[in-house]
């Protein structure tokens, strides 16, 4: 197995608050990832810290074969505008632009041409089954058809790793499973490793493999559970 | 049939007669139906043959009915058996795992429910991603994928339930052994 992205013994605090107590993961290339546990466990800042978003107080975090905790700010942005796609739960598309417009942006901070990045841009509408909405802007979008507008825009620039953050959790059951099938279906024909961060054991499921965090930990038992009062 | 093994749990904590069998299973089990004492006894039976449980003494207050029995290491190791083995994942197991758990707290504790739930977790987690598999097959079925649908709604109330339960286990714990 490959490591694409790793991050060993990964501590983070905000203030006196530790969100991740030593934490040691490794994705496959390829691989779709969930990472699972309840609210408050640090699944989502290990995501952040995993797509150098942040920085850990202690510990290593890789991609391929460079250790890139150490790295500037500026070199880990370029890091996440070229090898890394990034999907949150909500608010990532620029209100006052259309659909193409707003997943071109990605190509266009990269300095590919209009032109391309517009072609781009419709081919990945297409892919995602909003071509219609190409010159629609969000606040016009269900919230189902924004989302994927998101997920194109984070995909367009052919990321090696998609990091999604609840993805899904602001939609509707059927909203969420046609955002995580298109999401699945492309993470696999392009071989786009995927970190999934969820509390849904049936957003879970679209994944290989989960892993669980408690209190800032790897919970080897699968069962997340806060630590209060349970043996073990 | 699990009302062997909620006997063998319900003796774990010493030696009762049906009549207080019957009472704590029903104590117990408030989903369950209240036992019928001849099927308490009709049971007991049945352990007593096997070598499961044992007389322990008479209780010279009442006549044969008022035996009571004991588990015996032969009927430990069956309950420990049975906790071992996971339910088969299906849209319909809510009681047979409520039914485990519950006689898995009465015999040895939290750990014993936990070591008991991770595992059913771990099947039910698996059965889930193979459904979800099948509903996102390329050209899937209209009735196969509400088919999958409804597995995995179910699938996920019981692991909601699981991870709650595991929450609650200090407190039951605290209350069985009352």
């Amino acid at each position: 197995m490959t490591e694409i992205v790793y991050g060993r013994g990964i501590v983070k605090s905000y203030g006196k608050t530790q969100a991740l107590r030593g934490v040691t993961i490794g994705v496959a290339e390829g691989e779709i990832i969930a990472v699972t546990g309840p609210s408050g466990c640090g699944k989502s800042t290990l995501m952040l810290c995993l797509a150098g978003i942040l920085r850990p107080d202690a510990g290593e975090v890789g991609y391929r074969d460079q250790r890139i905790d150490g790295w500037s700010e500026a070199a880990r942005t370029r890091l996440r505008r070229g090898d890394f796609g990034v999907l949150f739960q909500f608010g990532q598309l620029v209100a006052e632009m259309p659909a193409a417009e707003n997943i071109a942006l990605p190509l266009l901070l990269k300095g590919v041409r209009r032109r391309e990045a517009r072609t781009a841009a419709m081919s990945w509408l297409e892919r995602l089954g909003i071509a219609h909405l190409a010159d629609v802007r969000p606040g016009e979008m269900s919230g189902g058809e924004q989302q994927r507008a998101a997920l194109a825009r984070a995909l367009v620039t052919e990321p090696r790793v998609l990091f999604a953050d609840e993805p899904t959790g602001a939609l509707d059951t059927l909203a969420g499973e046609q955002v995580l099938g298109h999401l699945v279906r492309v993470a696999r024909e392009q071989r786009t490793t995927v970190v999934l961060i969820t509390h849904d054991a049936r957003v879970a499921g679209y994944a290989d493999r989960e892993v669980v965090l408690r209190d800032g930990m790897l919970d080897p038992s699968g069962l997340g559970l806060a630590g209060a009062g349970v043996a073990g | 049939m699990s009302m062997g093994y909620v006997i063998l749990g319900l003796l774990c904590a010493g030696p009762l007669h049906g009549y207080e069998l019957k009472r704590a299973h029903d104590q117990r089990m408030p989903q369950a139906k209240p036992a019928a004492f001849g099927q308490v006894y009709a049971s007991l039976g049945r352990l007593e043959r096997d070598g499961l449980v044992e007389s322990a003494g008479h209780d010279q207050a009442g006549g044969p009915e008022r035996t009571p029995f004991g588990i015996t290491d032969r009927g430990r190791a069956a309950l420990d058996g049975w906790l071992d083995e996971v339910e088969a994942p299906s849209p319909h197991v809510t009681s047979a795992l409520l039914t485990k758990v519950t006689v898995a707290l009465l015999t040895a504790g939290e750990q014993r429910a936990r070591d008991y739930l991770t595992a059913q977790r771990r099947a039910h987690t698996d059965r889930l991603r193979e459904y979800t598999r099948l509903k996102t097959e390329p050209g899937v079925r209209f009735a196969d994928l509400i088919a999958a649908d409804y597995a995995i709604a179910h699938l996920n109330a019981d692991l909601v339930w699981l991870q709650t339960t595991l929450a609650r286990v200090a407190d039951l714990r605290r209350e069985v052994g009352q």
